[in-house]
């Protein structure tokens, strides 16, 4: 790619139409305006949420400048580049992961982080957002689609792999999102549908069995919370009745901007991170969720647009299944907040306070904005 | 393709579109699911979460009143509150329960029993954020200290809450008693209500009696706190009622006077206004610190009061139940003149003993060898057993009894004063009931001179001398002399039920009290040393009560055992004479004999409460009338 073709408007794309300046920048106009819209929102509603706290924005806002730049940089990459270098990062992820297994640091009993000298600090598990499905996009469309049984089950241990790993630092919140990422291209190589109810059965055949072995007691505590949450209501059913309560007494139009008094009096807990959309269901009510839900829907329906009209096999795996992983953040945070599914770290995408998803959230979007704007004309 | 299988692209995409559709459908589905649990919660049930997010918000707090405040008569302040500094734990922001609490048991002294009841509220379901005491009372040393760590202690505060405080603790201890904490009994009795945000309750003497009226009304306010109970801002006020200040007949002086006069010894001492039947001192000596028992006492501080051999915690002049010995001759004068059984002209020969029958046992008289040809006033002057024998015996026990009850003695005939005992008067039922014999004329010929079963206490003692310094119109002992505001006294102070005592012949109350000025000022007087050289004259009568036996458990040493087999020293009188101001009750445990050792202490109060302190009286009064003039 030539420096030229960022300063040259009047340059033409492949397929002869003129190519714009989004183009030329290898952007998105709608998905960018609806993330921009996205962001900008969500930049109010934390200012509530951290009560105030300008110091809150003001970092959450540098945090998504440098993840605008890294979407901005994905989007300049050809999806080959993905494609070429999916394994090479899928081996260093997995090193990267042993390493955190054996040398890591974090805090709160869960080991995340990796401290390498001269670098930030950084966590694995991250970018395995990424990486895995990109490698299990890589090994899947090399083969004939749909895949063959053996091909699902080697997808399925490229997948299971990274995913086991951070169960085990423990980061069950991540490692749900990983596993559903992989899982996603998966199912859209186009498994069997008999595969996938058999996988179905598996999985809640399995699941009292991890409860037994995989779980840890904290995990447990917040499966029993989501189903009682009165029966500690100052313990671990706190933030779920605190939450609830938040969202329920916002009312159709909510309580107005900076006029919650769940989160500005300190009831609801982590009202600036995980739980922030209960500060925007009690401060804008029913009306201010069906905005963010409208919002959220338009960016997952340019995304599936972007993945049926990418061109190649890799790509279209690739791109549906990170649209799918933002649509299961949303899924995981708001049902966890409105108390439908236990607790979990997952926060919502680009508004919760918190930098490393963020920044990887903007670089699958990149990944998207270079499917979309590296089409070529093939024959068919 | 890189091994160059043939890829069929165009059913790869279609498979893709139809997956996507299917994940399109699903998005939108599960989309529709929050937006429906978005709906249940804020349309549906709207009204259940705003009135849980309201019950979060708002906190109605109860306001504890500040307790009515005690002063003596000449408004001297005898029981205040003051800020007390307790130190709490919010276990939330503490950073390593154990090692901030072994930090604050190197700054503070926190004691066993402490940390047990803090392990304990620990334990307990509580709100998050909800601080829990951990010691009460810190002095300005721990305060200090405390301030001076209070960086490395997060989660740890200090509350402030009013709390009694007795400024004149040991002189006041045993006429005002004290409050203490509520204990589970306590708590089982109390308005849960009104008392929602006290701590403290009256646990005896005045504090106890007048509890309603000292406590007053609990207030609330309507609060906005956060999750970490911090008030923001208060909503709403109503302000409580503070309890009413009261005003008692004691005097602090004469109180002090008594405590002095007995101090190093054993007694009670009980003076009241004969008019008013208003209590100027009650003073048990030794007496104890009672703002040690408000915010609880240590353990060992306890076990040193409680097991001292003079027994400070022992309110003598209420419930120490004394032989009242000869103190009860004026009385039983009064009966037998009254009943017949003697007169002012009658006289015997007393050879220095009794006998019932020619060939009975021999009562002796204290004198040795008598005291020869004896009518009332020499009997009253002497003290003579033998005259108070033979009327004992012709007016027999039931006749005593009558007229003793009538005195107050065998009840409690005192208005206000919690916790005071009712003594013994001993009649025929009573020894049948209780020792399952019949009154032999010996029981009599003892209850003549206050011994054998009689039993009475310096409050008892004192009322009666009132009733003869008043000639026999009652007016029952109380210690609440105004309540402060509008609110009156009789609706509080109990009405008193006694009907005044009228002979047959009035004039016999001036008799018995002659005989009773005789004891101060006669030539023969067992009291002419306490009453001479006095500028009024007075009337009293002095006894002697033996002490019979040593509690088993004492350890011997033959000097204390000495001392603690002496006689108890009583005296009983009142002055002036005329028109009494003052009566008085005095008893020196182990004091040797009444006119020797209680007269004298008698004496002194007399002196203090009509030269003394009237005359400063009279001079303050002077004093504000010429200040008054200036202006």
């Amino acid at each position: 790619m030539a420096l030229h073709d960022f300063i040259d408007p009047t340059a033409t794309n492949p397929l002869g139409r003129p190519r714009g300046i989004w183009s030329a920048l290898h952007l998105d106009p709608v998905l960018l305006f609806l993330l921009l819209a996205l962001v900008s929102g969500g930049l109010f509603v934390l200012y509530s949420g951290a009560d105030g706290n300008s110091q809150v924005v003001k970092a959450q806002g540098i945090r998504l400048g440098v993840a605008f730049v890294v979407m901005l940089v994905f989007a300049q990459l050809d999806p080959s580049v993905f494609r070429r270098w999916a394994p090479w990062l899928y081996a260093a992820g997995i090193a990267a992961l042993l390493a955190v297994l054996l040398v890591g640091v974090g805090a709160k009993g869960a080991q995340r982080w990796l401290a390498i000298p001269g670098l930030p600090r950084f966590q694995p598990s991250e970018l395995m957002k990424l990486v895995v499905p990109m490698m299990a996009a890589w090994y899947l469309s090399r083969h004939f689609l749909p895949p063959r049984f053996r091909h699902v089950i080697v997808g399925l241990a490229i997948v299971l792999v990274p995913m086991m790993m951070i169960i085990q630092q423990p980061d069950l919140g991540t490692s749900l999102l990983v596993g559903m990422a992989g899982l996603f291209v998966v199912f859209f190589a186009g498994i069997s549908w008999k595969l996938i109810l058999a996988f179905v059965a598996l999985v809640s055949v399995s699941a009292p069995m991890m409860w037994f072995f995989v779980m840890r007691e904290y995990q447990k505590q917040r499966v029993l919370t989501l189903l009682d949450p009165q029966s500690d209501p100052l313990g671990a059913g706190w933030n779920i009745i605190q939450s609830k309560t938040a969202i329920g007494s916002g009312g159709i139009d909510g309580k107005g901007w900076l006029q919650g008094t769940q989160s500005h009096l300190e009831f609801l807990p982590e009202s600036h991170t995980d739980f922030i959309v209960a500060v925007l269901a009690e401060e804008f009510g029913f009306i201010g969720m069906l905005v963010l839900m409208l919002v959220y829907v338009l960016i997952i329906l340019r995304c599936l647009y972007i993945a049926a009209t990418a061109q190649d096999s890799f790509s279209r795996l690739l791109a549906g299944a990170l649209t799918m992983t933002f649509f299961i953040y949303i899924f995981v945070n708001v049902g966890m907040v409105s108390g439908l599914l236990p607790v979990v770290g997952v926060p919502l995408p680009l508004i919760s306070y918190g930098g490393t998803s963020g920044v990887t959230l903007m670089a699958a979007f990149g990944v998207l904005m270079s499917i979309h704007t590296h089409r070529r004309m093939i024959s068919a | 393709m890189p091994w160059g299988e043939f890829k069929d692209t165009a059913a790869e995409r279609r498979l893709f579109q139809r997956r996507t559709l299917v994940m399109l459908a699903f998005v939108l589905v599960l989309i529709g699911g929050l937006l429906a649990r978005m709906y249940q919660l804020q349309i549906v049930e709207h009204e259940v979460y705003t009135t849980l997010s309201d019950k979060n918000r708002v906190q109605v707090q109860s306001v504890p009143p500040p307790r009515g405040l005690v002063y003596d008569r000449n408004r001297t302040l005898l029981a205040e509150n003051r800020p007390v500094f307790s130190v709490t734990l919010v276990p939330e922001r503490v950073d390593g329960m154990a090692e901030t609490l072994t930090q604050l048991d190197r700054i503070l002294d926190v004691s066993e029993e402490d940390l047990e009841r803090f392990q304990r509220r620990l334990q307990e379901p509580r709100r998050p954020f909800q601080e829990i005491p951990l010691r009460y009372d810190l002095d300005e040393q721990e305060m200090a200290r405390l301030a001076v760590h209070r960086h490395e202690l997060p989660g740890v505060e200090v509350k402030a809450e009013l709390v009694r405080y007795y400024p004149h603790s040991e002189l006041t201890a045993h006429a005002l008693g004290f409050v203490g904490r509520i204990n589970r009994d306590e708590l089982q009795r109390i308005d849960p209500v009104n008392y929602a945000g006290t701590n403290y309750i009256g646990k005896s003497g005045i504090e106890r009696f007048y509890e309603d009226i000292l406590h007053g009304q609990v207030g609330y306010q309507h609060v906005e706190t956060n999750a970490r109970g911090r008030t923001l801002r208060v909503l709403e006020r109503e302000n409580p009622v503070p309890g009413e200040d009261l005003q008692l007949h004691l005097d602090l002086r004469l109180q002090k006077r008594a405590h002095e006069l007995l101090d190093g010894r054993r007694g009670a001492i009980v003076a009241i206004e004969p008019a008013t039947g208003g209590i100027l001192a009650l003073a048990s000596v030794p007496g104890f610190d009672a703002n040690k028992f408000v915010t609880g006492i240590s353990v060992t501080d306890y076990r040193e009061l409680s097991e001292s051999r003079d027994k400070p915690l022992f309110n003598r002049a209420l419930r120490g139940q004394y032989p009242p010995g000869s103190t009860m001759k004026p009385m039983l004068a009064i009966a037998a003149l009254d009943s017949g059984a003697t007169t002012k002209d009658y006289t015997i020969w007393d050879p220095g003993y009794f006998r019932l029958n020619e060939s009975g046992r021999r009562y002796r008289d204290w004198k040795r060898g008598g005291h020869g040809w004896v009518d009332l006033m020499d009997a009253m002057a002497e003290s003579c057993d033998v005259y108070f024998y033979e009327i004992a015996v012709k007016m027999g026990v039931d006749t005593m009894y009558d007229y003793l009850s009538r005195f107050g003695f065998g009840e409690d005939a005192a208005l206000d004063v919690s916790g005071a005992l009712s003594g013994l008067l001993p009649s025929r039922d009573w020894k049948r009931a209780m020792r399952d014999e019949q009154w032999y004329p010996g029981d009599s010929v003892n209850m003549g001179i206050g011994q054998g079963f009689m039993l009475a206490t310096p409050l008892q003692l004192a009322t009666a001398t009132s009733l003869i310094a008043n000639r026999g119109s009652w007016a029952e002992p109380r210690l609440l002399k105004d309540i402060d505001g509008d609110t009156s006294v009789s609706g509080f102070l109990p009405d008193g039920n006694h009907e005044p005592l009228k002979l047959k012949d009035p004039s016999d109350w001036e008799y018995v009290v002659d005989t009773m000025a005789e004891v101060m000022h006669g030539r023969k007087g067992t009291a002419r040393g306490a009453g001479a050289g006095a500028p009024y004259r007075m009337a009293g009568k002095t006894g002697t009560a033996q002490v019979f036996s040593l509690a088993e458990d004492e350890e011997y040493d033959a000097e204390e055992v000495r001392e603690r087999l002496r006689d108890h020293a009583l005296f009983v009188g009142f002055a002036p004479v005329e028109n009494p101001e003052i009566a008085v009750a005095v008893i020196v445990e182990n004091g040797g004999g009444g006119s020797s050792t209680a007269a004298p202490v008698a004496r002194e109060l007399f002196d203090a409460w009509l030269l003394e302190f009237q005359q400063s009286d009279d001079e303050a009064l002077v004093g504000r009338v010429d200040s008054g003039g200036e202006n």
